[in-house]
């Protein structure tokens, strides 16, 4: 299986990305200005500050000739996932429900966070158990999500809600502790925190986050057969 | 013809840089400051001012959980009453 | 000479009132008036004449204020300098380039150098400390290496009574309710100042780093009366590269096209090298019209320069790199002129600008940010060009490198301005400080927050809560550590920073990764992330392990000891998690060094640097120096030689950690550990006044201690390794115990209280302790200070294995609800978990 990492001017967490789906399966780099996903089974929106965060995060990646791709891709079906800055482009090209605002704190704040499973059957969660606790990074200023109650219900019962910050960990203010959703096909997953920080003990302090690219690849080969 | 266009956070949603700033200006000496909020502001010149609105459903302001009112600027300052997006459906 | 802070503003004011419209810039001629606003002398300004052959005009007379000012032309400091010692086995780029770097095995180097931005961040804090970060990563790039990490060293004056343990009633101030009140209101107003400062220096620091996605791994933070007026914001980077790719600065080649790349060109900083840098600066809040020369940052655009240049540099399309930064154009291309013994022909018209209008003079001393400028052979320019424009970036070919020997300066077909590179570069005068070593104390006494007779349990937790020694978790929680997928131990995990070397992004690769330095022991798979690992299987990680150190207080008391105290106190930090140290760089932070007693700190403390730097096998690859941090009324900072050391560790699995790790383990104290009340940090919450001199130190003897602790951290036998500092032994154990979240059962033996005393004789007016079991004995043992000292953990046999090399008393056991030392008298000293943690997050008030 192959997996697509976008790099807009301005990602940071492209190249860890890259290293962290390499422990599942082949991948590449995806240069923000070619409408080619060269043939990705799957694609990663990584973390960063693409385009400086300009105007709005996410606001000017959204329309960058590779998310046109992205957006074809994820309208058939294809697997998307978006990681931080990702979660907000994928938001801004709502391809997500909701937005991404300043954290109530206001700050850039980077702690080493738990996350609970609230769905375990989806594309992106299928490795992991209902209710588990998975200890995975998180660094952003602009991660606290929104999405008005009529929406938020909507979710709720569609199971779009995937990862939520365990009990105190909720440092942005997201509504309902929302750390991580998927659209209402499932085929499109959003989340704050850095799974891609979380593949191997010596720098990430855990290996959780390899669940996440591990369901993905489950997936994808689930769907061959 | 020169435009301004003024972005700010829908009403409802918390403004936590809002709710510095009404803290911070008393600390300074500032009294009888209430219900601050903090936008964005975007100044361009435009030869069809007809398009500002696309502009900003697209690009400028986020609808979801911004406002946005165009000004025209033109000498006479006109100005267009604010203009709210609606939600997505 | 002493300079007016507020008479030199954004240009002088002569030059100023003549618009591009009338007389052209080259007719204009400034006087010596202008000269002396700018920040030469009378005699500089006479030897530009003679160098000049005649007055300097409008751009020339900029030209030469800016680089020969303190900031560029290093004019107080350079003779000092040269006694350092910058060789050794593994330098491979020593001072005098962008950056210094060493090789760290499988032919990469690590580039590193540490730099300061103070004046332009007690102007504005977030800007300055963001540029800060901005130009000391250029410096990286500029030699060829990825940037990969960032530290940052901070000193501003006490942030308020509300974040002083038990703060209230002024202790130590004058009898007179009314004096404590107004003490108390100035301290308020003061405070809430530095919580400005220090706010806005650390989310400047973190919104660049973070956005240009560089972690920020460590660093540190004083807080201290003298730093009110003069905050220092001291930014390390280090980056990785090949060591046969690495580039020089020198411009070579006559008939090749100089190329300037990055942000367009506009009036951030002008003057600011000479203007800010080198002046005192005025009293608080009267620095406004400081603020236009003050340059402003964009991460974005830095991090689009960054990939461009190295690219460039991948595909071997230029011959020289220098990145723009004080001084802005003039210092780079006259110091790449000088080092390659050359000349450059320049013409501003050809600059991309972001203002209309700006004059020639402007364009040259413009520190906009986020500008590097090249050399490239005529052949390759249009490759480069569209190179920059694939990372959005602007370009501009701007001149060309020539044989004369002189930098010429054309706006359009028009001459505007020229200098021999050599006047403008090398014929600054230099001088000699004139030493006098202070008759009286320089310093006022610290302010007593602290009673004279608190109880020890008190003492701790007032010191586990001082601004000083509280947990920094609210600071660093603010950046970004993890970038980058090299951080095997964040802040307060270990006593130093420690990088992976295996995962890269060496300029070009896309995840190719380095081999082992270790003689082939195999190394990350090709092409792809190193293996994780597994405890104890697989192949070795070589790693790099970084410290950034100073204690200005002790320096103050006595610059030369304290000066190698704080070398120690980085190595120390390195050995503690098994790291060797391969180099070092320094940023040297003094007040006006025309003074005699500055010139005693700057001259003592240089002489301990060399002297410890020497001993450690750690020599000096590069630094700078920041002087005339002086207010006009509120004295001189401490001296402060900021210290960062890199080291190299043989396996990132095996690094040490600060905290307990089980229940159960031995705990023991080593090395040659002789605390002394004398400057540590209790005597500054009591309100005593400095000594003069410390303790003289074994250099010999600590670093076989350091030797040892690090042997037997890459042993595996240690669970834990905390070198103990401020607060001494006491705060070092409640550090550990908050570190794993585990208690300790302390017992330091009957002796440590009775036989103690100083390891060597002590200079000045220092008395030596001899405690017995005096309550002062008792204090000076659980609190002193002085190199030398670890705390060890693990199990038994492995801690007494050390006492082979160097001292070792097994001092307890790891367990139970908080940290309890007994005292001589069936007396204890205790606190619970809960207590412990609770004083030590004193800081998080700081930050709303």
């Amino acid at each position: 299986m192959k997996f697509g990492v976008i790099q807009f001017p301005g990602s940071c967490d492209e190249v860890d990305a890259l290293n962290a789906v390499k422990k599942v399966g082949d991948a590449e780099l995806l240069w923000h200005g070619e409408r080619d996903l060269k043939g990705a089974d799957a694609i990663v929106v990584p973390g960063g500050f693409s385009y400086g965060d300009y105007l709005r995060a996410g606001a000017i990646a959204r329309f960058a000739p590779v998310m046109e791709a992205v957006i074809d891709f994820a309208n058939d079906g294809g697997l998307v996932l978006g990681i931080c800055n990702g979660f907000q482009v994928l938001c801004e090209a709502r391809l997500l429900p909701g937005a991404l605002l300043v954290n109530a704190n206001r700050r850039f704040t980077f702690r080493q966070l738990e996350l609970e499973v609230l769905n375990s059957g989806g594309s992106f969660t299928q490795g992991c158990a209902l209710d588990q606790r998975l200890s995975i990074p998180a660094k952003h200023s602009w991660g606290r999500y929104y999405a008005d109650e009529e929406t938020l219900a909507a979710m709720d019962r569609g199971g779009q809600i995937v990862l939520r910050y365990a009990p105190g960990e909720n440092f942005n203010g997201s509504a309902h502790d929302i750390a991580g959703v998927s659209n209402e096909r499932g085929n499109v997953f959003g989340l704050m925190p850095h799974p891609e920080h979380a593949v191997d003990e010596l720098t990430g302090g855990s290996a959780d986050g390899l669940k996440i690219f591990e369901s993905m690849r489950l997936t994808v080969e689930g769907a061959r057969v | 013809m020169r435009a301004r266009v003024l972005i700010r956070p829908k009403v409802g949603i918390l403004d936590p840089q809002g709710e510095a700033v009404e803290r911070a200006l008393p600390a300074l000496g500032f009294a009888g400051v209430a219900n601050v909020h903090v936008g964005r502001l975007v100044e361009l010149d435009v030869e069809d001012p007809a398009q500002l609105e696309g502009m900003c459903e697209k690009l400028l302001a986020n609808p979801l959980v911004e406002d946005y009112e165009v000004q025209l600027l033109d000498g006479n300052a006109e100005h267009e009453a604010p203009r709210s997006a609606s939600l997505p459906t | 000479m002493s300079e007016d802070p507020g008479g030199a503003t954004a240009s002088s004011p002569a030059v100023e009132s003549s618009p591009a419209a009338e007389a052209p810039a080259s007719a204009q001629q400034p006087t010596v008036e202008d000269a002396l606003a700018l920040g030469l002398t009378h005699a500089e300004y006479e030897l530009v004449c003679e160098k000049q052959g005649g007055a300097p005009n409008q751009v020339e007379l900029a030209m030469y204020s800016l680089l020969w000012s303190e900031h560029c032309a290093y004019k107080h400091s350079k003779k000092l300098l040269r006694t350092l010692p910058t060789e050794g086995r593994h330098v491979v780029m020593g001072p005098g380039e962008n950056a210094g770097a060493v090789d760290v095995g499988g032919g990469i180097v690590c580039a590193f150098k540490v730099e300061s931005h103070n004046h332009p961040s007690a102007v504005e804090p977030f800007q300055g400390a963001a540029t800060g970060v901005g130009g000391i990563l250029r410096d990286i790039f500029a030699i060829g290496a990825r940037p990969i990490a960032v530290l940052d060293s901070l000193r501003f004056g006490e942030p308020g009574a509300g974040a002083i343990h038990g703060g209230g009633a002024d202790k130590g101030a004058v009898d007179d309710d009314a004096q404590s009140a107004m003490n108390a209101g100035v301290r308020a107003h003061v405070g809430a100042r530095t919580r400005f400062l220090l706010d806005g220096a650390v989310q400047g620091i973190g919104h660049y780093g973070n956005s240009i996605g560089v972690p920020t791994i460590g660093g540190e933070v004083y807080f201290e009366a003298p730093y009110e007026q003069n905050c220092l914001v001291n930014a390390m980077a280090l980056g990785l590269g090949e060591r046969e790719k690495l580039v020089r600065s020198a411009a070579a080649g006559p008939g090749n096209t100089l190329v300037l790349f990055g942000a367009r060109t506009g009036r951030d900083g002008i003057g600011g090298a000479s203007v800010l840098a080198s002046a005192e600066l005025g009293e608080a809040g009267g620095d406004e019209d400081k603020r236009p020369t003050v340059q402003v940052g964009d991460p974005f655009e830095e991090k689009k320069l960054l990939e461009c240049s190295l690219e460039l540099l991948e595909r071997g399309l230029i011959v020289a790199l220098q990145d723009l930064g004080a001084a802005g154009l003039t210092s780079s291309a006259a110091e790449m002129a000088s080092k390659g013994e050359v000349g450059i022909d320049l013409d501003v018209a050809k600059i991309p600008l972001r203002e209309p209008g700006m004059e020639p003079f402007e364009v040259m001393v413009s520190e906009s940010q986020e500008r590097m400028l090249c050399v490239v052979e005529p052949a390759n320019v249009e490759a480069v060009r569209a190179l920059c424009e694939k990372w959005e970036v602007n370009s501009a070919a701007i001149g060309t490198v020539t044989t004369t020997g002189r930098m010429r300066i054309f706006d359009g077909d028009e001459l505007v301005g020229e200098m021999p590179v050599r006047a403008l570069v090398d014929d600054c005068p230099l001088y000699d400080l004139e030493p006098e070593k202070p008759s009286a104390p320089i310093y006022a006494s610290p302010i007593a927050t602290l009673d004279a007779d608190a109880a020890p349990r008190e003492a701790l937790l007032a010191l586990l809560a001082s601004p000083n020694i509280a947990s920094r978790r609210p600071l660093f929680e603010q950046y970004d550590a993890i970038v980058q997928s090299r951080t095997v131990r964040r802040p307060e995990q270990a006593d130093a920073a420690v990088l992976a070397l295996g995962l890269d992004r060496v300029p070009g690769g896309e995840g190719h990764s380095l081999t082992s330095a270790d003689g082939g022991h195999g190394s990350a798979a090709a092409g792809g992330a190193h293996d994780p690992a597994t405890a104890g299987e697989g192949p070795p990680i070589p790693a790099l392990a970084v410290s950034i150190d100073c204690n200005g207080r002790r320096v103050a008391a006595d610059p030369y000891t304290g000066t190698i105290e704080a070398v120690l106190e980085c190595a120390a930090n390195l050995a503690c998690v098994g790291a060797e140290p391969l180099g070092t760089t320094n940023n040297l932070n003094f007040g006006n060094p025309e003074k005699g007693h500055i010139a005693w700190q700057l001259t003592e403390s240089v002489r301990g640097l060399g002297e410890a730097c020497r001993a450690l096998e750690a020599p000096i690859v590069g630094g700078n120096v920041s002087l005339y941090n002086e207010g006009a009324t509120a004295g001189p900072i401490y001296p402060t030689p900021v210290i960062g050391m890199v080291g190299r560790l043989p396996d990132a699995r095996k690094a040490g950690r600060l905290g307990f790790a089980h229940a159960g383990d031995a705990i023991a104290l080593v090395g040659p550990f002789a605390p002394a009340l004398a400057a540590s940090e209790l005597a500054k919450l009591h309100g005593e006044a400095l000594p003069d001199g410390l303790a003289e130190i074994e250099i010999a003897a600590v670093r076989g201690a350091q030797i040892a602790v690090r042997e037997a951290v890459r042993a595996g036998g240690l669970a834990s390794a905390h070198d103990i500092a401020e607060g001494g032994v006491t705060v070092a154990l409640a550090e550990c115990c908050l570190g794993g979240n585990l208690g300790a059962e302390i017992d330091l033996g009957a002796d440590f209280w009775e036989t103690r005393s100083l390891s060597g004789t002590s200079r000045g007016s220092v008395s030596p302790v001899t405690p017995g079991v005096t309550e002062t004995g008792i204090r000076a043992g659980l609190f002193g200070e002085g190199p030398g000292g670890f705390l060890v953990s693990g199990a038994p046999a492995a801690l007494r294995a050390l006492g082979e090399a160097t001292p070792v008393r097994t001092i307890g056991t790891v367990g139970g609800e908080g940290l309890r030392i007994a005292l001589p008298g069936d007396a204890t000293v205790s606190a619970t978990l809960t207590e412990l943690k609770a004083a030590h997050g004193a800081l998080a008030e700081l930050f709303g």
